[in-house]
C-alpha cells in the first residue's frame, strides 16, 4: 500500500490536516479524503473548470494540483463562498438569472467568476467570456451565466456584501408583448 | 399566441404563476455545492470499481485470465459477462432489451468498438482498481475493422454479427419484413406519399446534394457514477445519474435475474444528460461486484471512457434530391439516408426520416433511411434525435433551392409549410401546431433584415420540427402541509430545471405560489412508474399527472370544508386558491387556513395520480445567425444568434430561454467544431475535451430568444415539450450562414477552419 | 496515476541530487498542468517527482531596461503577464504566456516547463526563439547557457541531461526600436492546441522604415519549434513595407514540415504558417515604431 503524506493546510479560512497519497490530485483529496463534494470533476486533465478553486489567491484547476501540495496553502473552495449571513451576490444572481440548468458546472462557475469580480467588479461582458472560457458549460449556452456575473458585479461593485435568497415570483416588471389572435 | 422577447417580463399573462420567474427550490443547493451528483456520495466500506476495455475495434475474446488482478493486494473483486445471468441464459437478441444492454456492458464473444466493457474489478482505491486492469489478460482475435458506414455497406464487407439480417418496413414502428440479407444494414425504412418521379417532372428547379455529418458526444459535463449496494440476501440499492430510474430498475433487475421488487434505484441529481443518460452502462456491473466482494461499489467514469464506452449520435450520410416550381411550391422531395449505429442496431434513423420535411406541405415525398452498424460505440440518444442531422441536409437543401429560384428563404418556407390536417409522410396528420405563425415570427424579427455591415458576412436561418409523442406514464403525489405548502413528490429527474416547472403548474392548480410547493424527485420505491426524463415530456406529462393529483387534493380538501359548513361536497366551490360555498359565499376559506384543519377533520390529505395519455406534440423551433468569416484562416466569428420557439406556454420562461440557448450552443459546436476522430483501426484519437471541442464562453455571443406561445389543446394550461427543439435548426442555419457568407455551401460537418479554406479555394478556383 | 514518491526541496543543490539520482525515472513538478496529465495518460513512468516551487531562484524574476529579463522557470504565466515591467519591455512574451489554457490553467503553467514539455506546438517557444532566449540550466556538471532554439530536439523531447534542471530564461534587453509578436491558430477562441504558431521579432533602424535584422520562429508545424532560420535571415536590410512581409512569410512556409494530424492537414499548415507570419511581422513591426 501507497505511504501517505500528512498535509496540514487551510481550506475556507479553517485549518485542516489530511492524508494522502502522492498520487492523489488537490480534486481527490477534497472529494475523496475531505468529503467536499462541491467541487466537481469532469475531464481530470485541466480541460472544462469543473473543479475550480482557490489555491493561494488565483484559480486553479484543482485536478492538476497534487494534494501535496496544498502543505502550507489557502485554498477557497464552492463550500467556502457562502458566508454564514448568506449567499453571495454571485450565487444569488446565478439563482435570480437562472444561470444554471444542471448545476454540474455551477460550482466552478461561481468560484472562477468570483476571483474576477474582487479583481474588476466591472468587468464587462468581453472580460467576462474571457475570464470563464475556462470553465465548460453544455446546458445554458453561457448567455445567462454572463449575465449573472455581470449582475453580481453591479452589486458588488455598490459594496453589496451577503444577501439570503428570496423568490422573485413574477419579478412585476411591466409586459412588453405582442399579442396575436389564435 | 403570444410573443415574448423581453427578458423581464411575464409571458402571456394568462395565469398567475405560470410565466412568472420564481427561483427554482433546488437552486440554494446547487449554487452552494451541497447537491449531491452521481459521484458525490460515499457509503462506509465502498469499493471503487474500474473497467477494462477493448483496445480493438473489433475482435473475437477467445479467453479472459483475472488471476493476476485477483491476486493484486486491495483487489477485492473482478467480474466478466459470466457473472451477468442474462447472458448466461439468454442469446444475443439485436433488436433490443436487457440482453443487449448487457453485452453492451460487459461483452461476451466479441467486442465491436474501441472501449467495449470486457471485465471490470473492485478494489479499495480507484488507483490500485487501475493498477488491476493492466493485470487482466485478454486473448483477442483481432478482425477488420468496418469503422464506418462506407466501409460496412461495401460488398463483401466484414459483418459485425453472424446472425443479423436486414429488415424492410414501409410504415415508422412496423416489425417489417425480414429480407434474409445478411448485412451490416439492420434496418431500411422506406415512407413515401404521392409520386416523386412525377413531382420532379412538374418542378420548374431541381437540387441534388449529398451532405456528411460526424460523430458527435452529447457532452455532458458529468461523467456517469454510481454506487451499488447488494446486501447479501437481501435488495440491491444503486445511487446513480440516469435519465430514468424505473428504466434503469427493470434493465437491471432483468441482467441480473433479480425480481424488480428487489432493486431500489435512488437518482442522483444529474450533470446533464441531453438523452446520452438514459442508457446506463455502470449499473448491473457495480451491482455485481457488490455481490461478490460484499461492499458498496463506486464507479465513475473518466471523461476517456465517457467518448470510448458510451453511446454518441450517429454519422450521417444523407442524399437530398428536391424540386421545386417557378412560384416556390415543392413538388417533390426525395432522400436517402444512412445512419450509423454503431456496434448494435438502433440509430436514431427513424427520427431523421420522419421529421426532415414534415413542418411543410409536399405532396410528392420518397425517404429511404438506413441502419447501419459499424465499429463505434452504439448510439444513444441526443436530443431530439436523428433530428440534427436530416434537418442540416433538408434546410440546407431549402436553403439553397430558395436561392435557385431567386426567393427569401423564408418566403420559400412559408409558400409550402404545413397546416392543421395536412399529413406528413408519416401518414399522420398535422394537429393545431403554429408552424406558420413560428415561421411568420422569425420573418418579421429585425435580426432577420438588419443589415449585415461587413465583407465577408452572411446570415443563415432554418426551422425544426419535432413532434413527440409522450405518454409513457408519469406519476405525482401531493401531501398538503398543515402550514398551507406542499410537497410533491415525482420521479421525473430534474435534468434542467423541470423540478420547478411542474411545481409551477401544481402552484397555478391550487391557487398558491411556487415557493409553496416543494418538488422532490425520489426514488424507485417512493413514488408510482415514471417514465425516462427525455423526449421533451416531463414539463407536459409529469406536469399533467401533477395537475390531476392536485384536482384531487382540491376535492378531498372541499370534501374537509363541506364537513366543516355541514354541507355536500358539491356545494364547494375552489376558485382563486379559496374554498367557497356555494350555499352561503361568505363561508370560505384560504387553502391555507384550510390545511390547517386537515389534522382534526379526518387527517392528513395526500393525493396521488398518473398520466399517460401522451400529447406533448409538435412544436417549431428555429435560429438565425450572422456570422463573419475570416477567409485566410477560415475562423467563424459568430456575430449575432437568435432562435425561436412556440413552447404553447411558458412554465417558467427563464429555463425555456435555457433550453432554446442550451441547444443552440450544442448546434453551434455540432455545425463548426465537434468530432470524433478515428485511425482506421477505429480508435478514437480526440478522447478529452482539449480536441474533443465544445465551445466556450468566449466562442459565441449572447443568444436572443424569442418566445412564441401557441397553446397545445393537450394540456391544461396549453405547455408543449421545450427539451429537444432548440438543437435541430442550429446546425443548417450555420451552415446556410457560411455558405452565405463565404459564397460556396458546406456540405459536410462540421465546417471547420480547414473546410472553409478549401472552399473557398475551389470558389475562386472556378471564378 | 503510478505511485512515486514525491519531494519538495528548498535549494537548486538538492534538486540537482534528487534528479541525478533516479535520472529519466524522476521529473520536475512545476506547475503541473503538463506533467500531471501526462502522468496519468501514463505517457511515462516514474520513481520520483520534484516539486521546484519552493526553490527561491526558478521562483522570482527580475525584469528592467538594462539587464533584460531573467524569468525562474517556474514562475506561472499570471504573474508574467500581470507584471507592468514585463507588459512594458516583452509584449512578445505577454502573447504566448497569457493565451495558454484559461486563467485556471495559467494560475498554475510556467513558461519554464512549457519549454522543457518541448512540444511542437508549445506556445511560449516562438516567442522566446525570436526574443533571443537563453536557458539556464544547471546539473551535477554546473550550469550551461542553451539558446532556446537548441533546446528541443524532437517532438516532447529536450536536451537536458540525468539531473539537469531548468533554472531560468534569460531574455536580453530590449533595444530601441525592436518589436515582437507572437499569434496562433485555433478552431475555438480559446482552450485549444494550436494549429499553426508564429512568432516574428524586428529591429528597425533609427528611420524605423528598414529592418536591421529579425528572427521569425513557427509551430506545430514540425517536430520540433522551428527557427526559421533563412526567412529571418532575408528581413536583414529589408524595408518594413508588405512587400517585404509577403516575401518573408512566404519564404517562412517552406521552413514549415507539418504533418496530417486531428488538428490540421498539412496544407492548411503551411496556408496558416504564411498568414500568422504576415500577421506576427505586421505587429512586431508596429510595436518597434512605437518603441
Amino acid at each position: 500500500m501507497a505511504d501517505k503524506i500528512h498535509v496540514n493546510t487551510t481550506i475556507n479560512d479553517t485549518e485542516v490536516d489530511f492524508l494522502c497519497e502522492s498520487r492523489q490530485s488537490l480534486l481527490e483529496v477534497l472529494r475523496d479524503v475531505l468529503g467536499m463534494t462541491g467541487t466537481k470533476e469532469g475531464c481530470n486533465d485541466g480541460n472544462c473548470g469543473a473543479c475550480t478553486v482557490y489555491f493561494d489567491g488565483r484559480i486553479v484547476d484543482s485536478c492538476c494540483v497534487l494534494g501535496v501540495e496544498a502543505q502550507g496553502s489557502t485554498i477557497l473552495t464552492i463550500e467556502g463562498v457562502a458566508s454564514p449571513d448568506g449567499l453571495h451576490p454571485l450565487q444569488q444572481a446565478f439563482l435570480e438569472e437562472a444561470a444554471l440548468q444542471c448545476g454540474i458546472c455551477t460550482p466552478g462557475f461561481i468560484v472562477a467568476a468570483k476571483s474576477l469580480l474582487e479583481r474588476e467588479p466591472d468587468a464587462d461582458e468581453a472580460r467576462i467570456r474571457h475570464w470563464l472560457a475556462g470553465n465548460l458549460c453544455r446546458c445554458t449556452g453561457y448567455d445567462k451565466i454572463i449575465r449573472a456575473v455581470l449582475k453580481a458585479g453591479e452589486v458588488m461593485n455598490q459594496g453589496g456584501d451577503a444577501r439570503k435568497a428570496t423568490t422573485a415570483a413574477g419579478a412585476g416588471a411591466t409586459d412588453q408583448r405582442d399579442v396575436y389572435n389564435d | 399566441m403570444t410573443i415574448t422577447s423581453d427578458k423581464d417580463t411575464a409571458t402571456s399573462g394568462k395565469y398567475k404563476v405560470l410565466g412568472t420567474r420564481p427561483i427554482r427550490q433546488d437552486g440554494i443547493e446547487k449554487v452552494t455545492g451541497a447537491a449531491r451528483y452521481g459521484a458525490d456520495i460515499t457509503l462506509p466500506g465502498t469499493l471503487h470499481g474500474k473497467i477494462l476495455r477493448s483496445p480493438h475495434a473489433h475482435a473475437r475474446i477467445r479467453s479472459i485470465d483475472t488471476s493476476k488482478a485477483e491476486a493484486l493486494p486491495g483487489v477485492m473483486a473482478v467480474a466478466t459477462s459470466k457473472d451477468l445471468p442474462i447472458i448466461q441464459d439468454r442469446e444475443l437478441n439485436l433488436a433490443g432489451g436487457p440482453r443487449l444492454f448487457a453485452e453492451n456492458d460487459l461483452a461476451d464473444k466479441k467486442v465491436l468498438y474501441k472501449g467495449h466493457a470486457v471485465a471490470a474489478v473492485a478494489a479499495t482505491s480507484p488507483h490500485i482498481a487501475e493498477e488491476a486492469l493492466d493485470l487482466i489478460a485478454v486473448d483477442y482475435e483481432v478482425l477488420p475493422t468496418v469503422l464506418g458506414w462506407r466501409e460496412a455497406m461495401k460488398d463483401g464487407a466484414t459483418l459485425l454479427h453472424d446472425n443479423l439480417t436486414e429488415k424492410f418496413s414501409e410504415a415508422r414502428g412496423a416489425a417489417g419484413e425480414d429480407t434474409g440479407t445478411k448485412s451490416n444494414i439492420s434496418s431500411h425504412l422506406q415512407l413515401k406519399m404521392g409520386d416523386v418521379e412525377q413531382g420532379f417532372k412538374e418542378a420548374d428547379s431541381v437540387l441534388e446534394r449529398e451532405y456528411n455529418t460526424q460523430t458527435v458526444h452529447q457532452g455532458y459535463i458529468e461523467p456517469f457514477a454510481c454506487t451499488a449496494q447488494w446486501i447479501p440476501e437481501g435488495r440491491l440499492t444503486i445511487w446513480t445519474s440516469t435519465q430514468g430510474i424505473f428504466g434503469v430498475r427493470g434493465n437491471v433487475a432483468a441482467i441480473l435475474d433479480i425480481p424488480e421488487s428487489m432493486v431500489k434505484i435512488v437518482p442522483m441529481e444529474i450533470g446533464g444528460g441531453f438523452g446520452g443518460k438514459g442508457t446506463g452502462y455502470l449499473e448491473p456491473v457495480a451491482a455485481i461486484l457488490s455481490k461478490k466482494s460484499g461492499h458498496p461499489i463506486k464507479m465513475v467514469m473518466s471523461r476517456k471512457e465517457v467518448f470510448e464506452g458510451t453511446g454518441p449520435s450517429s454519422g450521417t450520410s444523407i442524399t437530398v434530391k428536391i424540386g421545386a416550381k417557378k412560384d416556390g411550391t415543392i413538388t417533390a422531395a426525395k432522400f436517402n439516408m444512412i445512419y450509423e449505429a454503431g456496434a448494435y442496431p438502433g440509430s436514431p434513423m427513424v427520427g431523421g426520416v420522419t421529421s426532415a420535411v414534415s413542418a411543410y406541405k409536399i405532396d410528392n415525398i420518397l425517404i429511404d433511411g438506413y441502419d447501419v452498424v459499424c465499429n463505434k460505440p452504439k448510439t444513444a440518444a441526443y436530443r431530439a434525435p436523428g433530428h440534427p442531422q436530416s434537418a442540416f441536409a433538408a434546410e440546407s437543401a431549402i436553403d439553397e433551392l430558395a436561392d435557385m429560384l431567386g426567393m427569401d428563404p423564408m418566403d420559400l418556407r412559408l409558400k409550402n409549410v404545413a397546416m392543421e390536417g395536412d399529413r406528413a409522410v408519416t401518414g399522420v396528420p398535422h394537429a393545431h401546431v403554429g408552424l406558420k405563425e413560428v415561421m411568420e415570427v422569425m420573418k418579421a424579427h429585425p435580426h432577420y433584415t438588419a443589415p449585415l455591415g461587413g465583407p465577408n458576412r452572411g446570415r443563415g436561418v432554418a426551422i425544426g420540427y419535432r413532434l413527440n409523442g409522450g405518454g409513457s406514464g408519469s406519476s405525482a403525489t401531493i401531501n398538503v402541509i398543515a402550514n398551507g405548502t406542499v410537497s410533491l413528490t415525482t420521479g421525473s429527474i430534474d435534468l434542467s430545471g423541470t423540478r420547478v416547472a411542474i411545481a409551477m403548474q401544481v402552484a397555478e392548480a391550487l391557487g398558491l405560489s411556487a415557493e409553496d410547493v416543494t418538488p422532490q424527485v425520489v426514488d424507485t420505491d417512493s413514488v408510482g412508474w415514471t417514465g425516462g426524463s427525455g423526449g421533451s415530456r416531463i414539463t407536459f406529462d409529469t406536469g399533467r399527472a401533477a395537475i390531476a393529483a392536485s384536482q384531487l387534493v382540491i376535492d378531498q380538501m372541499g370534501a374537509r370544508a363541506a364537513r366543516l359548513w355541514e354541507v355536500q361536497p358539491e356545494d364547494v366551490e375552489f376558485t382563486d386558491g379559496t374554498f367557497i360555498c356555494t350555499k352561503n359565499t361568505n363561508d370560505q376559506f384560504s387553502f391555507k387556513e384550510l390545511a390547517g384543519k386537515l389534522m382534526t377533520t379526518g387527517g392528513p390529505v395526500t393525493c396521488s395520480a398518473m398520466d399517460s395519455q401522451g400529447g406533448v406534440g409538435g412544436a417549431l423551433a428555429g435560429n438565425i445567425f450572422d456570422v463573419e468569416v475570416d477567409p485566410e484562416t477560415g475562423k467563424v466569428d459568430i456575430l449575432r444568434s437568435t432562435v425561436f420557439l412556440d413552447i404553447g406556454q411558458a412554465a417558467h420562461p427563464a429555463y425555456v430561454e435555457g433550453q432554446m440557448q442550451g441547444g443552440t450552443l450544442q448546434g453551434i459546436g455540432w455545425a463548426l467544431n465537434e468530432e470524433y476522430f478515428f485511425t482506421d483501426e477505429g480508435v478514437m484519437t480526440n478522447s478529452s475535451l482539449l480536441d474533443y471541442r465544445m465551445p466556450t464562453s468566449l466562442d459565441l455571443p449572447m443568444i436572443d430568444t424569442v418566445i412564441i406561445e401557441y397553446p397545445n389543446p393537450r394540456h391544461p394550461y396549453g405547455l408543449r415539450g421545450a427539451g429537444e427543439h432548440p438543437i435541430i435548426a442550429p446546425l443548417p442555419a450555420m451552415a446556410n450562414a457560411v455558405g452565405r457568407a463565404i459564397g460556396s455551401r458546406m456540405l459536410t460537418l462540421p465546417i471547420t477552419p480547414g473546410s472553409i479554406i478549401e472552399a473557398i479555394k475551389e470558389r475562386d478556383a472556378k471564378k | 496515476m503510478q505511485e512515486f514518491e514525491y519531494v519538495a526541496p528548498n535549494n537548486l543543490e538538492d534538486a540537482i541530487k534528487l534528479m541525478a539520482e533516479k535520472g529519466p525515472k524522476a521529473k520536475i513538478l512545476a506547475g503541473g498542468t503538463d506533467v500531471l496529465v501526462q502522468m496519468r495518460g501514463g505517457r511515462f513512468q516514474i520513481d520520483r517527482l520534484v516539486n521546484v516551487n519552493n526553490i527561491p531562484e526558478l521562483n522570482q524574476f527580475s525584469c528592467s531596461e538594462a539587464d533584460g529579463l531573467t524569468l525562474g522557470a517556474a514562475v506561472p504565466c499570471c504573474e508574467i503577464y500581470e507584471d507592468q515591467t514585463i507588459q512594458k519591455l516583452y509584449p512578445g512574451l505577454v502573447d504566448s504566456a497569457s493565451l495558454i489554457g484559461g486563467i485556471q490553467i495559467q494560475g498554475r503553467a510556467t513558461v519554464g516547463g512549457n519549454l522543457c514539455n518541448a512540444a511542437p506546438s508549445g506556445d511560449n517557444i516562438p516567442s522566446l526563439i525570436v526574443q533571443e532566449a537563453v536557458a539556464i540550466v544547471a546539473g551535477p556538471n554546473g550550469r550551461r547557457n542553451i539558446p532556446v532554439e537548441e533546446f528541443c530536439s524532437g517532438p516532447g523531447r529536450n536536451v537536458l541531461q540525468d539531473g539537469e534542471i531548468l533554472v531560468a530564461i534569460h531574455i536580453p534587453a530590449p533595444k530601441a526600436n525592436y518589436g515582437a509578436h507572437f499569434l496562433r491558430f485555433i478552431p475555438r477562441n480559446e482552450m485549444d492546441i494550436a494549429v499553426a504558431n508564429s512568432a516574428a521579432s524586428v529591429l528597425l533602424d533609427d528611420s524605423k522604415q528598414h529592418i536591421v535584422s529579425g528572427r521569425i520562429a513557427i509551430g506545430s508545424v514540425g517536430p520540433t519549434v522551428i527557427f526559421a532560420k533563412d526567412a529571418s535571415a532575408l528581413l536583414a536590410g529589408k524595408e518594413a513595407n508588405e512587400a517585404t512581409i509577403e516575401e518573408v512569410a512566404e519564404a517562412t512556409k517552406k521552413a514549415a514540415s507539418p504533418i496530417n494530424d486531428m488538428r490540421g492537414t498539412i496544407d492548411q499548415r503551411i496556408h496558416l504558417v504564411g498568414v500568422l507570419t504576415k500577421r506576427a511581422l505586421r505587429t512586431a513591426i508596429s510595436r518597434a515604431r512605437e518603441g
